[in-house]
């Protein structure tokens, strides 16, 4: 064997390099057992989220979002007993369908919740259609899937790039000014984010002076900023989530650019979980979102008490969304009088949900089959030593256009 | 009036240009830095021991994670984490080395390949259960948090201490390698462990000290690359791809080779993304391609003798 060491170290980096794209190093296998009983007094949900890999934190405040929520009806819901059953996904399309497979085949779900990646939910998709299995997306947001990939079975009550986007558009034009520089994270997500950023503050009037796209997990933004910080912006629209948003934000600071320009963005780049890591870098920072910890209403109020006292940190975007879409099962299930034996009469339920959301009112698109809910603006100010998001101002009844 | 306004303004046109180019070499410089700190470490274990340890990134990871509690938790004092996380690092290595990484060192490449990535998987689910899976970050003590301005662009100051901390570990490793007793001693069992053994030198002890020497190293560069770079799950499979992308680059056995390797790649990096944003990664392994067909044992690597 004549492997010069280098060689060695080469074919090592490849295959780490490889693991690290396919993201599925580790996967644990979760859930519980998948007995074959038919019991009919049970309603089965599937739930596809991350519990490991980068998503996995987000995969967490989803589950504890929804287990609070059916905890709140003790497990019940139109006489039955719900049964939740978790499968990990990581961030990996391929083991999102063969989970998803493994919940219709061998635990004969009823209905399925779920996915984090747009790129898991776009994998599953047809798998869905052709077992017609009503399917509400709890978080993925990428565009088509309620535009060209809609389809009578998939339900979404997260959000859509575009709503996260456009909402931020034609406000970033009327309150901060004409010319703006966009910075957004490589992935389909953050593209989509800023063009339909871009869309709705170019038909506003305002001109988008430069465009920069760090791939996602940059870690040193130290040469976007300073090319940024030599045009003639007004302010900057920036995408990023996750440790990206943290070393955006604080780098932003530490490179000066905080005096020159007003940083806007989406609620993840200040989003509750990582205000405390990012500091006071986040004060002053302007960002779009259909819900925070702060909004002021009953729902909202009770919501954040509960999940505190129930897992003693704060909710995240994350948490709130997994504890309306039990909400909406729930609501389904009840309407149904617990019988889900037929998929388009339970597609049906769900499309006439309606409630009050700590998130403001909720209520599905008829056609689309997507959330149309109010987006806020928030500015991050400081308060008693940390960071708080407070509301600055409301865009009503924002609604996907659907193409 | 009217023209010679606009003249002066293409005159600052140019010169920011040429300032901007300035401040892009001093982040290339500062981001280089800041690899060669990640990456010493793990340069000097292979370089000596013969052993690729992929559970560097790991210790790195530690490090970083035991920086965050010391500095969030129980005291606000940077330094103190700087001091504490390396130690901490240094006794996980120690225990590796001696329990673990002990008995391979006659099997060969391949069982320390697949044993320390074992235990970097293992590392890796231990720290999601100490410290979850939240995005931390390490804040920069007051006196390194200012700004400094050079050549009319602003810089953080921290980003230039990075800069000299790494100039200081590079001439450190340096002198102790080539100018002390301890260092001659390591290249000689390099060279041939078994006669330096007859010489009366307790080689095994070498051996431990110096993946310990790897370990104060990651558990330091976690800690200084913590406030730039933050903590979150996954990030030490990251830093370890990096590091080993530059390992490869300046060539094995070298520390001069893998120093020059972080400036070459942070240098190029920093401009890749200033110039041709969507492909600065795409740069750093095209230049990993080109050196490995121009000059296969690296930048500066020694023609290390098959082990």
């Amino acid at each position: 064997m004549k492997i010069t060491k280098i060689g060695f170290i080469c074919t090592i980096l490849f295959v780490l390099v490889l693991s690290a794209c396919g993201n599925s190093a580790i996967q644990q296998s979760g859930g519980s057992g998948g007995e074959a009983d038919a019991s009919e007094d049970k309603v089965k949900i599937g739930a596809i989220l991350p519990f490991s890999g980068v998503y996995a934190s987000l995969g967490k405040d989803l589950s504890d979002g929804m287990k609070l929520y059916f905890e709140s009806v003790d497990w019940e819901a139109g006489g039955k007993r719900i049964e939740m059953i978790e499968e990990d996904t990581g961030a990996d399309p391929q083991e999102a369908l063969k989970r998803t497979r493994k919940l219709i085949d061998q635990d004969d779900i009823d209905i399925l919740t779920g996915a984090v990646s747009t790129a898991v939910a776009y994998a599953i998709r047809d798998e869905i259609v052709t077992n017609k299995l009503p399917y509400l997306t709890s978080h993925a947001g990428g565009n088509d899937l309620t535009r060209e990939q809609k389809s009578d079975y998939i339900w979404r009550s997260s959000f859509s790039s575009w709503q996260i986007g456009n909402s931020m558009g034609k406000w970033a034009y009327e309150n901060i000014g004409d010319r703006i520089y966009v910075a957004a994270a490589d992935y389909a997500f953050g593209r989509e984010v800023s063009a339909a950023f871009m869309e709705s503050y170019k038909e506003a009037g305002g001109e988008v002076v430069g465009q920069v796209y760090p791939p996602l997990g940059n870690n040193d933004y130290a040469s976007y900023l300073t090319t940024i910080r030599d045009s003639d912006a007004d302010g900057v629209y920036a995408f990023f989530a996750g440790s990206d948003a943290v070393r955006f934000v604080q780098q932003y600071e530490e490179y000066g650019l905080k005096d020159k320009f007003q940083l806007l963005g989406s609620g993840w780049l200040v989003s509750e979980d990582l205000r405390e890591s990012i500091g006071n870098a986040a004060e002053g920072v302007h960002a779009a979102s259909f819900w925070d910890y702060n909004l002021e209403n009953e729902e909202n109020g009770k919501f954040t008490e509960a999940y505190e006292e129930a897992y003693d940190r704060r909710p995240t975007i994350e948490s709130l969304e997994g504890y309306d879409a039990a909400r909406i099962l729930v609501e389904t299930i009840e309407a149904l009088d617990g019988d889900v034996s037929d998929p388009e009469e339970i597609v049906k339920a769900m499309a006439a949900v309606e409630f009050d959301s700590p998130r403001g009112p909720f209520a599905f698109d008829q056609n689309t089959h997507h959330v149309i809910q109010d987006m806020y603006i928030l500015e991050t100010i400081q308060e008693e030593g940390r960071t708080e998001n407070s509301m600055i101002d409301q865009i009503e009844n924002v609604q996907d256009p659907g193409k | 009036m009217y023209r010679t306004l606009e003249n002066n303004q293409s005159t600052t046109l140019e010169v920011d240009k040429i300032d901007i180019l300035i401040a892009q070499m001093v982040n290339g410089l500062s981001y280089g830095m800041l690899l060669f700190v990640i990456t010493c470490g793990l340069a000097l274990v292979f370089g000596i021991l013969g052993v690729l340890n992929l559970a560097h990134g790991s210790l790195y990871m530690i490090g970083g994670y035991v920086g965050y509690s010391v500095t969030a938790t129980y005291t606000q004092s940077f330094w103190l984490a700087l001091l504490t996380a390396p130690l901490v690092v240094a006794f996980i290595a120690l225990i590796m080395e001696r329990t673990l990484l002990h008995y391979t060192y006659k099997l060969g490449h391949l069982s320390q390949v697949l044993l320390t990535l074992g235990v970097a998987y293992v590392f890796h689910d231990i720290a999601k259960i100490i410290w979850g899976t939240n995005v931390l970050s390490i804040r920069v003590p007051e006196s390194l948090a200012g700004s400094v301005s050079i050549a009319g662009q602003l810089f953080p100051l921290y980003r230039l201490v990075i800069i000299a901390v790494g100039i200081v570990i590079a001439v450190g490793i340096w002198w102790v390698q080539n100018k002390t007793r301890w260092g001659a001693i390591i290249r000689a069992g390099l060279s041939d462990r078994e006669m330096i053994g007859a010489l009366g030198v307790n080689i095994s002890l070498v051996f431990t000290s110096v993946f310990v020497l790897g370990g104060i190293l990651a558990g330091f560069g976690g800690v200084v690359a913590a406030p730039i770079l933050g903590l979150y799950p996954d990030m030490e499979f990251q830093t370890l791809i990096l590091a080993l992308v530059v390992l490869v680059i300046g060539g094995l056995g070298s520390i001069a080779g893998t120093f020059t390797a972080s400036i070459l790649v942070g240098v190029l990096e920093t401009f890749g993304r200033y110039l041709v944003p969507e492909l600065s990664m795409f740069l750093v392994f095209t230049l990993m391609a080109i050196i490995l067909v121009w000059r296969p044992n690296g930048l500066l690597g020694k023609q290390v003798a098959e082990g």
